[in-house]
């Protein structure tokens, strides 16, 4: 323990003219030491704070935006008032929360939803995780200070078709986390005018969805409710929200018609239509934090 | 309280911050009494040397420790895993039947990088803040934190090594986990990142243990091997800024280690297990400013020196409690 009488560091200049008291000249072996400690106090801060500051880097580098659950801040936002602890991923009826690992840097721990794997289908019926969130990272009230990305804000709130029988149909969200997009017009079923029969992802797929017909309170696999249709409408009849996608006649380029589904300004991102659809990849893709454009 | 009980008091909380303690307080008469037999009883002392070969090493205190530990770690993943909703969350944010619980310093990384506080928040830490006021500050590090059991485990290792002399610890400057709070809190500030919270290796293995494993935890093995073959118990000694925030708390806290000089023989083996030996900077020969005192702030009230000390010179003790009983 005689080391902890050696003292180092910059403020030790200061201390060099002798007090009073007279501390004795260091030798030449205790300098050493002290030296040798400066540089590993220097080592130990490099090394902690690279790592830290490099969690900076993936979101430099980020390729492509994650879609985080319902209600969350605008990205930056969010991952300052995120506090990583998951109580979103913990009360989610279909497990569609998932928590960022290491590659996502600063975001390591933050919820976000790969709707393909598992879209959020609003089986809680009320957004649980915002009711979990302790830090209004994922909220019903933004507050006044942060601004609204431009069309993330909802015209009405969205019907939940679930609920639309009772007195308070409308999930409470002010904005949407995304929109549907139509990203591979070419491999959707609709357009093409095919039909579509047998388990809309294979056997395989162990991604859940509420049917209401089946049962109101649990979501099933969707493995388990295999799909027999003329015209492949799969994102239509799966999807939450009233209103938020239908299957319309449009006119080709060319002038000819033909079926297409076309998502409505009441989308609000849920990913379900990504998840249910056949193709693959999928036809229909949710573009986290993109706003609504008529 | 004696002046010199006074001055230390401050003082250790300056030590908390990375200062060397003082060794020239003014001590207490009975003190100096004791300081002076036990300088001319040289017999006495041989013969409790004696008693001493023969004391018994306890796991006591640590035994009690890591049960708590595992314990409050296992309530979170049970909790999650069969959907109890005892404990939801993980370390960093939690509700404890409903009630909200907040890290005190994840918290102050978020409130600094948001700049917006709402009142679940508010809540939650306030909770948190009062828990460990009554439990004693730090008692959070070496009590529940996840990264502290791993590193005991490695310093064991470390300890091992050393004896082999395999490696040697290298200490490390102790102001540095005070400039790591302020950096961090000026990143959060700053940036509007919780920088702090990428990195923090208790809210990576909480999370790690709830909600599985992920790459994240090649960083804590990082800080493992580091502190393995360089420098003992690295993290919790120099680093952690949590440590810091929950030692402020432990400043104003009634539990802690007391002190007992008359039954004290000087021989150290207390601050050989002590994660903070600065706090036990009153045991050796001739520093006590009085014949009993408080450890400071920056004890994690883990308990090793009290199965360790062979004539129970050191032991828990909550302020007051002795006089109301």
């Amino acid at each position: 323990m005689s080391d902890e009488e050696v003292k180092v560091g910059a403020g030790e200049t200061a201390q060099a003219t002798p007090k009073p008291a007279g501390k004795p000249p260091l030798s030449k072996e205790r300098k050493q030491q002290a030296r040798r400690r400066v540089l590993r106090t220097i080592l130990l801060t490099g090394g902690v704070l690279g790592a830290a500051v490099s969690g900076w880097l993936p979101l430099a580098y980020a390729q492509k935006k994650r879609l985080r659950p319902p209600g969350a801040l605008d990205e930056k936002d969010f991952l300052s008032s995120c506090i990583k602890c998951g109580q979103c991923v913990q009360v989610c009826p279909v497990q569609a929360i998932k928590l960022a690992d290491l590659v996502d840097g600063f975001g390591v721990g933050t919820p976000f939803i790969d709707a393909r794997a598992q879209a959020c289908d609003f089986s809680c019926d009320a957004v649980q995780c915002i009711l979990a969130c302790p830090t209004g990272s994922l909220t019903y009230h933004k507050p006044d200070f942060l601004a609204v990305r431009p069309g993330a804000k909802m015209a009405s709130k969205p019907v939940l078709l679930a609920k639309e029988n009772d007195p308070e149909p409308t999930l409470n969200l002010a904005e949407r986390i995304g929109v549907a997009r139509l990203t591979r017009p070419e491999s959707c079923l609709a357009i093409q005018g095919k039909g579509f029969k047998g388990q809309a992802r294979g056997a395989a797929f162990g991604g859940e969805l509420r049917y209401m017909k089946v049962d109101r309170w649990k979501p099933i696999k969707v493995a388990d409710h295999p799909y027999d249709t003329e015209l492949c409408d799969l994102c239509v009849q799966a999807c939450p929200i009233k209103g938020a996608i239908s299957i319309e006649t449009v006119f080709a380029p060319d002038g000819s018609q033909r079926k297409s589904p076309v998502v409505h300004e009441s989308c609000v991102g849920c990913g379900v239509c990504e998840m249910i659809c056949p193709t693959e990849p999928a036809s229909i893709e949710i573009i986290p934090g993109e706003g609504w454009r008529a | 309280m004696s002046s010199g009980l006074k001055q230390r008091f401050a003082d250790q909380i300056k030590a908390m911050f990375g200062t060397e303690p003082r060794k020239d307080f003014e001590i207490a008469p009975a003190a100096k009494e004791i300081h002076f037999f036990k300088k001319n009883n040289r017999d006495f002392i041989a013969e409790k040397l004696h008693a001493r070969a023969h004391a018994e090493h306890k796991n006591t205190w640590r035994n009690r420790r890591w049960a708590v530990l595992i314990l409050a770690n296992l309530l979170f993943v049970v909790s999650f895993y069969f959907d109890i909703q005892m404990l939801e969350g993980a370390l960093t944010a939690s509700r404890f039947v409903g009630f909200h619980l907040i890290d005190l310093n994840s918290a102050l990384q978020v409130m600094l990088a948001h700049k917006h506080i709402i009142t679940n928040l508010l809540i939650g830490t306030g909770t948190v803040l009062v828990l460990w006021v009554i439990f004693g500050g730090r008692t959070f590090c070496s009590w529940v934190c996840p990264y502290h059991l791993l590193a005991e485990w490695a310093e064991k290792i470390h300890l091992f090594l050393a004896k082999k002399k395999l490696v040697t610890d290298q200490p490390v400057d102790r102001r540095l986990r005070t400039v790591f709070w302020i950096v961090f809190a000026v990143l959060a500030l700053v940036t509007g990142y919780t920088v702090f919270e990428a990195i923090s290796p208790t809210g990576i293995l909480s999370r790690a243990l709830i909600y599985g494993p992920g790459l994240a935890l090649l960083w804590v093995l990082a800080l493992l091997i580091f502190e393995v073959f360089f420098v003992r118990r690295a993290w919790c000694r120099y680093a952690c800024p949590i440590g810091l925030t929950y030692g402020v708390v432990g400043i104003i806290s009634p539990l802690r280690i007391k002190y007992t000089l008359e039954g004290c023989f000087h021989e150290g083996d207390c601050r050989k297990v002590c994660l903070v030996p600065h706090v036990l900077d009153t045991v050796i020969k001739g520093r006590a400013v009085d014949t009993e005192v408080a450890i400071g702030p920056d004890c994690t009230r883990c308990g090793l020196c009290v199965d360790t000390c062979p004539t129970g010179s050191l032991k828990f003790d909550v302020k007051g409690l002795s006089k109301l009983m």
